[in-house]
């Protein structure tokens, strides 16, 4: 075959020069490399961290889509409430995709686009090849950020995320955080106008405000926080025709990502269900407070602590952080027992922060990011168990 | 009192080309050719120069490090080369066989009335000590160190291995002798395990424990029933002898002779026939695979597909090896093979692979890589395939960066490369679990003893 072999050609010219990590990343992409076992297995599994990484990314396609055409939905939906009354015939419209294209495919061109330079340009001077982790990253990052977010936020905040979030600590697989996270943190944290309140979760809404077509799109979680009802119902809650960042509105969507994902042993059944256990534990406490009348209807926790338990786990963010960001094999445990512990502590902080946190009413990815600093301390003394259980093997024997 | 080990975890990996049982005897090879890293450990120090003429077990050279344990020679003829590599390191002694085998005669011995020294000072000076070697490290026997117990695993799990019930058929005699003569070497048990539904010789052997073993490999690893059956702490030593050596040992008690002859599996898709021949250790490759192998781009293996050793055709049997596999090279590209279902290869995900949906179907895999090196990012994956109560990627990564404590602490003493081979096949980011494993034992054998 004529570009096997040219390509094969240039891989040879290229060997040990600088651009070589760049030439590669292309080249595996096309083709999976000749390279055979040298010492050790002979052979080995089909598996590599491609074909891994690429899974996620499968699981993901349909949040992003749905997001598409979740953006020009909103946007109408805010313009035009009638909307809201026949979902179904009102979703799936051109107008709506449209608005994704022009909206949500910008947001995950960037990232990739910023994100990928920002890794050949690692790759090259370091001299090693162009790791798969920012292929997941890339698509986590539109998914997680309001539709409204500027490019040059993303821009600024993914060169953060990918240099100071992994790079500084050797690159993929060597990471302490989430890299995703860190560039939500970032965004969070360094323009925290345009990552909460109730004008950004709906495109267009910023501009007009002010204006006699000014829009509002109130996340649920922003309306449970200042004591408001919702106008939504538990239906679209779980389908997800609701505001809020792109991708993580659709629990059916998002369950569906966890299915494959479990199914094809890539993502941690664990760490996914212990999260939602987690958060479970956590709602039904507030619910217990709420009912012993600990506090009362006046209380600014109260429209969150009165939150059904098993509502919270559709809301916000929780769903998706828990199956494609607390699943990161690098940044999770990685103990099976230090799994159930990991999982659950986020569910159960995820809920504590998104009742208590006063600025803004979500707390899953604070809750993901202080786990992943945990997350070597719960392995640490998993391990420790197996270590004593050997040691104590010795001691019963000289005994 | 049996004691039965079943294993849950782990991975039975099924290939093309299982030797029919059908057995051969292959001619005298011209030229045999003892590898002293076959003796992972020993630094040898030559006895038989250039030019010797030497018969079949008298030594060829002994171990720096305790000169009584001699590695013989397989055959007799002449020692034609000794090929040497950086710092003069003895690689390859090659031996012209005679025509007609001449054997050392070492006399025949009644295990009975001999005591443990005996026993040994018989296995030194025969140079069948070599045949025992010891966990923890896995390297060849220190017989100053008393073993708590003597491990023979009489079931080979490994992909394509030799069916011992079928190999060892007919040896009772020397098996029984040998085992007799082993046990005195140990105050504990000799453990002798077999598979759950085996027939086996091995299990009418007396003096022993039997175990019945079943569940995939690594089942069949020592390594693996040790740490069933008793395993290995801080300050204790096992040893282990596989069964085709026992024979070895027997005959040379019943005989007085070393023959060091074997019934080896020819397996793997590119032979034509696969079945069975006999050789002697340290023969020439291609005398044993003559008219039918595939030579054509193709990876032969001493050994098989997980931890044995590749070889060129004009290469030699390892010394402790009852197998040779020859698969295709895997040296091509495929065209987005990273994210097409693959129904091809083995794998233990589902991440459009597809091997799950037939688990007896047997695969012709080649060497390719399947994917580049990367630092671990997967978790969770090789606990399935790795039967032991040790967390395999922490203890990897205690072995990698060689803090001696941790090795210590997370159960270095009782592995073996062996024992991650699955982990190393299964391996997602492609790392060298084997010899991380290697250089990590190495280095606790030198630093802690």
């Amino acid at each position: 075959m004529g570009l096997k072999q040219n390509l094969h050609n240039l891989k040879e010219k290229y060997k040990g020069t600088k651009m070589a990590p760049a030439f590669n990343a292309i080249h595996t992409f096309l083709y999976l490399p000749n390279e055979v076992t040298h010492g050790g297995t002979h052979i080995k599994a089909a598996d590599d961290l491609k074909r891994t990484m690429n899974i996620v990314i499968m699981a993901l396609v349909p949040c992003l889509l749905f997001g598409m055409f979740n953006a020009g939905y909103q946007h109408y939906a805010a313009i035009d409430s009638s909307l809201r009354t026949d979902v179904l015939a009102n979703f799936f419209t051109w107008d709506n995709l449209w608005i994704g294209i022009i909206k949500v495919l910008p947001l995950v061109i960037v990232s990739y686009g910023v994100g990928l330079g920002v890794e050949f340009i690692f790759a090259i001077i370091k001299g090693h090849e162009v790791e798969e982790g920012y292929l997941v990253t890339g698509m986590l990052v539109p998914l997680i950020v309001p539709v409204d977010t500027p490019l040059w936020m993303l821009a600024v905040a993914v060169v953060f995320g990918v240099v100071i979030g992994k790079e500084v600590f050797g690159g993929t697989g060597m990471n302490i955080l989430n890299p995703a996270l860190t560039i939500r943190a970032f965004l969070f944290f360094a323009y925290p106008t345009w990552m909460s309140g109730d004008k950004v979760w709906v495109y267009d809404a910023v501009n007009r405000t002010g204006t006699p077509d000014a829009i509002s799109g109130e996340t649920i979680l922003g309306s449970y926080a200042q004591n408001q009802e919702v106008i939504y119902s538990n239906w679209d809650k779980f389908m997800g025709f609701i505001p809020g960042s792109v991708g993580e509105t659709s629990t059916l969507l998002i369950l569906l990502g966890a299915a494959f994902l479990i199914f094809t042993k890539i993502g941690s059944w664990r760490i996914i269900v212990s999260t939602f256990i987690g958060a479970a534990v956590m709602g039904l406490i507030f619910n217990g407070i709420v009912n012993a009348d600990i506090i009362t209807e006046s209380s600014k926790f109260y429209g969150l602590m009165n939150t059904v338990w098993w509502e919270h786990l559709m809301i916000g963010g929780l769903a998706f952080g828990a199956v494609y960001m607390a699943t990161d094999p690098v940044t999770a445990s990685q103990t099976n027992k230090g799994k159930w512990i990991y999982g659950f502590l986020i569910g159960f902080i995820s809920i504590m922060i998104r009742v208590f946190n006063p600025a803004y009413p979500e707390g899953v990815f604070l809750a993901i990011l202080l786990m992943n600093v945990f997350a070597p301390t719960i392995d640490h003394y998993v391990v420790q168990g197996n270590v004593k259980r050997r040691l104590k093997r010795t001691k019963v024997k000289t005994a | 009192m049996s004691k039965d080990i079943r294993i849950k975890k782990g991975l039975d990996i099924k290939l093309v080309g299982i030797a029919e049982k059908n057995t051969t005897k292959s001619s005298l090879s011209s030229i045999y050719a003892i590898k002293p890293e076959d003796f992972h450990g020993i630094i040898p120090k030559l006895v038989a120069k250039e030019g010797a003429e030497v018969k079949a077990g008298e030594t060829l050279f002994y171990s720096k490090s305790d000169e009584r344990i001699l590695f013989p020679s397989p055959v007799s003829g002449k020692v034609v080369e000794v090929i040497r590599g950086a710092r003069r390191k003895v690689l390859t002694i090659k031996i012209a066989a005679d025509a007609t085998q001449v054997h050392k005669d070492f006399g025949v011995v009644d295990v009975a009335k001999m005591s443990e020294q005996e026993v040994k000072n018989h296995l030194f000076t025969s140079g069948c000590w070599p045949f025992i070697k010891q966990r923890p490290y896995d390297v060849v026997a220190n017989p100053n160190q008393a073993p708590k117990a003597i491990f023979i695993s009489g079931y080979a799990s490994a992909p394509l291995a030799a069916d011992l019930e079928y190999t060892l058929a007919g040896k009772e005699t020397e098996l029984q002798a040998a085992i007799n003569a082993v046990s005195k070497l140990t105050e504990g048990k000799v453990h002798l395990s077999v598979g759950a539904n085996s027939n086996s010789v091995l299990s009418k052997l007396t003096g022993v424990e039997l175990h019945k073993v079943s569940g995939p490999h690594p089942s069949g690893n020592v390594g693996t029933q040790i740490a069933n059956i008793d395993p290995i702490n801080k300050g204790e030593v096992v040893w282990v002898v596989t069964p085709q050596d026992l024979v070895v040992i027997g005959e040379l008690l019943l005989t007085g002779k070393f023959n060091a002859e074997r019934t080896v599996a020819l397996t793997g898709s590119q032979f034509s026939k696969p079945q069975y021949v006999t050789a002697i250790a340290g023969a020439t490759i291609s005398d044993l695979t003559k008219g039918n192998l595939n030579a054509d781009n193709t990876r032969i293996i001493s050994g098989n597909v997980l931890s044995g050793n590749q070889v060129e055709e004009d290469g030699f049997l390892g010394y402790y090896d009852n197998q040779i596999t020859a698969i295709p090279e895997g040296d091509d590209y495929e065209f987005f093979g990273w994210n097409k279902p693959i129904f091809n290869k083995i794998s233990t995900s589902r991440a459009l692979t597809f091997s799950w949906l037939n688990p007896k179907k047997k695969y012709d895999l080649d060497t390719n890589t399947n994917g580049e090196h990367r630092a671990f990012v997967v978790t969770g994956s090789y606990e399935e395939v790795f039967p032991l109560d040790i967390y395999p990627m922490q203890l990897l990564k205690a072995f990698m960066i060689k803090d001696l404590d941790e090795m210590e602490a997370l159960g270095g003493y009782e592995v073996a490369p062996e024992d991650f081979a699955l982990t190393e096949f299964i391996c997602v980011s492609k790392q060298p679990h084997q010899k991380i494993i290697r250089e990590g034992l190495d280095l606790m054998r030198q630093e802690l003893g």
